[in-house]
């Protein structure tokens, strides 16, 4: 991925397909402006649906989909969107792509779709996605608005994936369903077993570590909020 | 131009007719295969009522609803133990499509309760168990389940439920096989031949190998474990009338053969 940035600039008009301006489209909101810990939002999806690792991941690639979606659409039709409405014109394509992702998750992922059918509805409501459509696709170009869209919804998912991560294993004792509690139970013989924490599949346990990550995070980054 | 209210209306028009025809669209293509998605689903969680959720899942789609078809015959009854077969409009009915959820507003005497016959392999006329379908309340929304009962139609062979919005990890422990597991072997009538119900007790871990009514309950999710108490207890008494014409046909059935 890095070796295109060296072309670019200078004379030619066309930029490079992932120039340093775009890496950063989708670099920024891993870390440095993190939608979740940094911008804190989405947070009630990020506590919602993270007790186990699959639904999680679910969740995450529709949010990509739904983001990447959003910010295509929005950014093609920006010179046309007649500003006193846009909110609205933006929160219908967003709730058309969600329903779109619902439909196929019925059709395709009945066992998901059982899970987080509720959740995959409230993207709608993620302050991420209607805040980048704001912020950013609205006023650049199509291509630029994919990678900003991907970015973001890539920050959002490391998050939820993290927190699903610590979540599951501390709270049930497994990882994407596989029990991980009882093989290392199992190593040690009779008698020894690990026990699971239930505040973890609470909400309570996604605040924690939540603010664990965010925590380690501003330590490393030496973020602080003005 | 772009502001003007003409603009905005015709815009507002055109983007509505757009994501409109783009959803009925998907919709209209998506519909039959959803169809069959929550056909399997329902003719999964009746098969979850007699079979271990492992052999469940290591079982592909054609291969659950090939065994469903192989194994399981259905019928509806009434509360009385009259079999149904017409509605009110002559139209067939079918024990998979009734819907538990918009019977259990009518009220118990015209509803409609479908009976799932699980047959022993390799012989279509011997039977397994009998499945069952309850419906009830939890915490915050709908339960529901099926219960097998074997052919004594007392000792329960195994349970399924699901539930749709109860607490992750407290109430929402009641789709795990751990917990269904442990209504497997009571028993729904005493010696005397009392309809009993079988009921989750409060608090967990609690050994009820003993009890043939009672049940280890769910620590943390007593509302949950009564909604499934009260979910059994209801629906195995509208069924009651149907298992004592069913008992009474048997013992003749062996008083014939004798």
């Amino acid at each position: 991925m890095s070796t295109e940035t060296a072309q670019a600039e200078v004379k030619k008009p066309a930029e490079g397909l992932l120039s340093k301006r775009r890496k950063k489209f989708i670099t920024d909101p891993l870390v440095d402006n993190n939608p979740i810990t940094i911008q804190v939002l989405g947070i009630c999806s990020a506590l919602a649906v993270t007790t186990q690792m699959q639904p999680t991941l679910v969740m995450a690639i529709s949010v990509i989909f739904v983001m990447v979606m959003a910010n295509l659409t929005i950014s093609l039709m920006r010179n046309t969107i007649p500003t006193r409405v846009r909110i609205i014109v933006q929160l219908a394509v967003v709730a058309s792509l969600v329903t779109l992702v619902n439909e196929l998750l019925k059709a395709f992922a009945f066992d998901m779709y059982k899970e987080l059918s509720v959740f995959v509805g409230l993207i709608i409501t993620n302050c991420i996605v209607m805040g980048r459509l704001e912020a950013f696709a609205l006023g650049n170009k199509p291509y630029d608005s994919i990678l900003d869209g991907f970015g973001s919804a890539l920050g959002y998912s490391w998050i939820i994936l993290a927190v699903a991560f610590f979540r599951e294993l501390l709270g049930s004792g497994s990882v994407f369903g596989v029990q991980v509690y009882d093989a290392i139970s199992g190593l040690f013989g009779e008698g020894f077993s690990l026990a699971t924490n239930g505040l973890m599949v609470s909400p309570v346990g996604a605040f924690i570590i939540l603010g664990l990550i965010i925590w380690v995070q501003r330590t490393k980054t030496g973020y602080v909020e003005h | 131009m772009q502001q003007s209210n003409a603009y905005i209306i015709t815009f507002s028009v055109i983007l509505t007719v757009v994501l409109g025809l783009l959803l009925s669209g998907t919709s209209q293509v998506l519909a039959p295969i959803q169809k069959k998605a929550v056909e399997l689903d329902t003719k999964k969680q009746i098969l979850g009522a007699v079979l271990d959720a492992s052999q469940l899942r290591n079982m592909k789609a054609d291969e659950i609803l090939a065994y469903y078809d192989n194994r399981i015959s259905s019928k509806v009854v009434d509360i009385e133990g009259n079999l149904l077969e017409k509605d009110s409009d002559g139209n067939p009915i079918i024990a998979e499509n009734v819907n538990v959820a918009k019977n259990y507003k009518m009220a118990p005497e015209k509803r409609q309760y479908p009976i799932f016959v699980f047959h022993k392999e390799g012989n279509p006329d011997a039977v397994e168990a009998y499945i069952v379908q309850v419906y009830g309340a939890g915490l915050w929304d709908e339960i529901w389940g099926f219960l097998a009962l074997d052919t004594d139609l007392n000792t329960i062979a195994g349970v399924t439920f699901g539930h749709k919005g109860e607490t992750p990890g407290l109430g929402a422990r009641i789709t795990e096989g751990a917990v269904q597991n442990r209504f497997q072997g009571k028993q729904i009538f005493d010696d005397s031949g009392n309809f009993q119900s079988v009921a989750m007790q409060k608090g967990e871990g609690k050994d009820y190998s003993s009890e043939l009514h009672k049940v280890d309950g769910l620590s943390g999710a007593t509302i949950t474990a009564n909604g499934v108490n009260a979910m059994l207890n209801n629906y195995l008494r509208f069924y009651k009338a149907y298992f004592d014409k069913l008992k009474a046909s048997k013992s003749s059935e062996v008083v014939a053969l004798n």
